[in-house]
């Protein structure tokens, strides 16, 4: 079966606009973290007068970005390993068990997810401040605190994704394992979890960039010695002078990471979409 | 949490294991206390920093908290129904302000979401049969939804200034098309500058749901199509489209909710203050309640904006699945 000659030039049209449209960004984010900083608050060129690595080199002085970076790794990293060990619990309890509770615990971890995050600020806020008054747990300011917030920003859609991808695993699997004489967590970790790990792989990365990302809580839950990327790359704007060129060059620094880690498991992603939010 | 799980296992087994000395007991009643204990740290997580603080902040959206309050909130003074009355005194500023606010997000949100679903839905559909350069587009479409919000946003926030941006430069200096430079991120200007970066960012995320979509469906319809005689662009209206359906009743909810929410996006484009015709609700209710200091009137907002969210959910659940039981007869 031969598509007509109007599917393959709407094609090329439409594939080549989008193209262009997706990747300005990018284009203006690699060559103007290349120029110099009179090219940068001079007029829009396309390209540099002359290629320079040197806001590769000052973005590390201009703020203390490695410290920012590490912060965010340890933020995002911490709240991604939590939240896929939780949420694989829960999906697998909802998934393999009947219980009382069942259908409003399902229910009341989705509709979190609409909830708009600016209802949450503040009431985490305090809650933060008095824990920390009553028991000395520095939770405000810390990376603890923000740990805590962000790994249930993505457990819901985690739970609700693995919940469906557990259901595609056949029941027989696990059973045998338990008649073979595993414990409900044996089965869970030798069959269910490795028969899953497309699912778990694409939560992990949801986690991972939705923690990553976040600025709203990042803005206000954190000091100058916790304060992630998120906030951070704001530094670069002073009175004086804004380093458009050393802006360009840390985006690009802490975003290649992520889009490498994501480009690589993308596969994963799609395999666990379809698996477990797709149905 | 892996401290306290085993600890409550304990707590659980013991008596009933002392009370019934039964061999097959304990195992029993482990397995009925196991779903419970595997939702545990969710539930634990979910209690401390979604529901307990959402009861808080209902509860503050009765009381004055102004900032002379906020180191003790619990002993602001009860205020009854009035920071509601001043949100929906829409002749008033302050509920003005919200309603105009509402209004802008809601024209915003339908927009958005409409786009990035028309554009990810035709990338999907158009990448759906191998040729060459598939794998790289692939690839390259996911970018915008790879990139950390604010390294993206703040990229736009460059192309968009007045002296400097690609975008002015691009209309006015090289395509002429406007007699002077426009102020893209103040003034009216800013809610297409708005949207266009939540199309930019938001699209391919409907573009992979989509694209997981059409795996689902079954290669046979096709080529029964086929046989049939239908076109290819028959095939894409009369097979693709509606096969899509449940689908997209997930994916626009959910875009939905996400757009309407949005934070991030007009945060890092207009700061702590948008510009009027770009003032999204979130930003809005942040600036009501953390810029001129009035938490008692920002969370009443917030639960304005939670019971909208609410209604409007549980009206189209309604409305989607009723659609879909003639469908599965």
């Amino acid at each position: 079966m031969a598509p007509p000659r109007s599917f393959f030039w709407s094609r090329r049209i439409f594939l080549t606009l989008l193209t262009g449209f997706v990747l300005l960004p990018v284009y203006v984010m690699v060559s103007s973290s290349l120029k110099p900083l009179a090219d940068v608050t001079g007029e829009f060129h396309w390209l540099p007068s002359e290629v320079t690595v040197r806001p590769y080199i000052d973005i590390w002085s201009t703020i203390p970005l490695a410290r920012y970076f590490v912060n965010s790794l340890i933020v995002a990293g911490a709240a991604t390993v939590c939240s896929v060990v939780i949420a694989v619990f829960a999906a697998y309890a909802v998934s393999r068990y009947e219980f009382r509770g069942k259908r409003v615990f399902t229910v009341t971890v989705l509709s979190t997810q609409m909830f708009p995050g600016i209802l949450f600020l503040l009431p985490l806020f305090l809650i933060y401040v008095n824990i920390g008054n009553a028991t000395g747990i520095a939770l405000f300011g810390s990376r603890g605190g923000l740990i805590l917030t962000y790994l249930t920003f993505s457990l819901p859609f985690s739970i609700w994704m693995l919940i469906g991808y557990f259901d595609s695993v056949p029941r027989d699997l696990d059973e045998a394992a338990l008649v073979d004489g595993c414990g409900p967590l044996g089965a869970l970790f030798r069959v269910v979890v490795p028969a899953a790990i497309p699912g778990i792989v694409a939560v992990a990365v949801y986690a991972f960039m939705t923690a990553w990302g976040e600025v709203l809580f990042a803005s206000v839950m954190t000091n100058d010695s916790t304060r992630t990327l998120a906030v951070g790359l704001q530094g670069y704007s002073t009175l004086n002078n804004v380093y458009w060129n050393q802006i360009m060059a840390a985006s690009l620094v802490v975003s290649v990471p992520v889009v490498a880690g994501f480009l690589l498991l993308q596969r994963y992603l799609v395999a666990g979409l379809t698996a477990g939010a797709v149905k | 949490m892996t401290t306290t799980a085993p600890a409550e296992a304990a707590v659980g087994e013991t008596p009933s294991g002392a009370a019934h000395p039964h061999p097959r007991r304990p195992g029993r009643i482990r397995r009925i206390g196991l779903p419970y204990l595997l939702l545990l740290p969710a539930l634990l997580l979910e209690l401390l920093v979604h529901l307990v603080p959402m009861v808080i902040g209902i509860v503050m959206s009765f009381k004055e908290l102004t900032q002379f309050y906020i180191r003790d909130w619990g002993t602001a003074p009860w205020s009854g129904l009035d920071n509601y009355k001043v949100s929906v005194d829409f002749d008033a500023p302050v509920g003005e302000a919200l309603l105009h606010s509402f209004l802008v997000t809601v024209a915003f949100t339908l927009l958005s979401v409409g786009l990035c679903w028309l554009i990810g839905t035709a990338a999907a559909v158009y990448l759906q049969d191998t040729f060459r350069g598939r794998g790289l587009l692939r690839a390259l479409f996911l970018i915008p939804y790879a990139l950390p919000v604010y390294a993206a946003v703040i990229t736009w926030v460059f192309m968009f200034q007045h002296d400097n941006g690609l975008v002015n430069h691009v209309l006015h200096d090289q395509l002429h098309l406007t007699d002077k430079p426009s102020f893209w991120l103040i003034g009216d200007n800013s809610f297409y500058a708005l949207l266009t970066v939540s199309v930019w960012k938001g699209w391919p995320f409907a573009f992979l749901i989509v694209m997981a979509g059409l795996q689902n469906i079954p290669g046979e319809l096709y080529e029964a199509a086929a046989l049939d005689g239908a076109g290819m662009w028959q095939q894409i209206r009369r097979i693709t489209l509606p096969s899509l359906r449940p689908v997209n009743q997930v994916l626009l909810l959910v875009l939905f909710l996400w757009t309407f929410n949005d934070f991030n996006t007009p945060f890092v484009l207009f700061g702590r203050s948008a510009p009027e015709a770009a003032d999204l609700i979130s930003v809005h209710i942040y600036q009501a309640s953390f810029v001129t200091w009035n938490f008692g009137t920002g969370s009443a907002m917030s639960v304005l904006l939670l019971l909208f969210l609410l209604v409007v959910t549980g009206v189209y659940l309604l409305l989607t699945s009723r659609g879909r039981k003639p469908a599965h007869g």
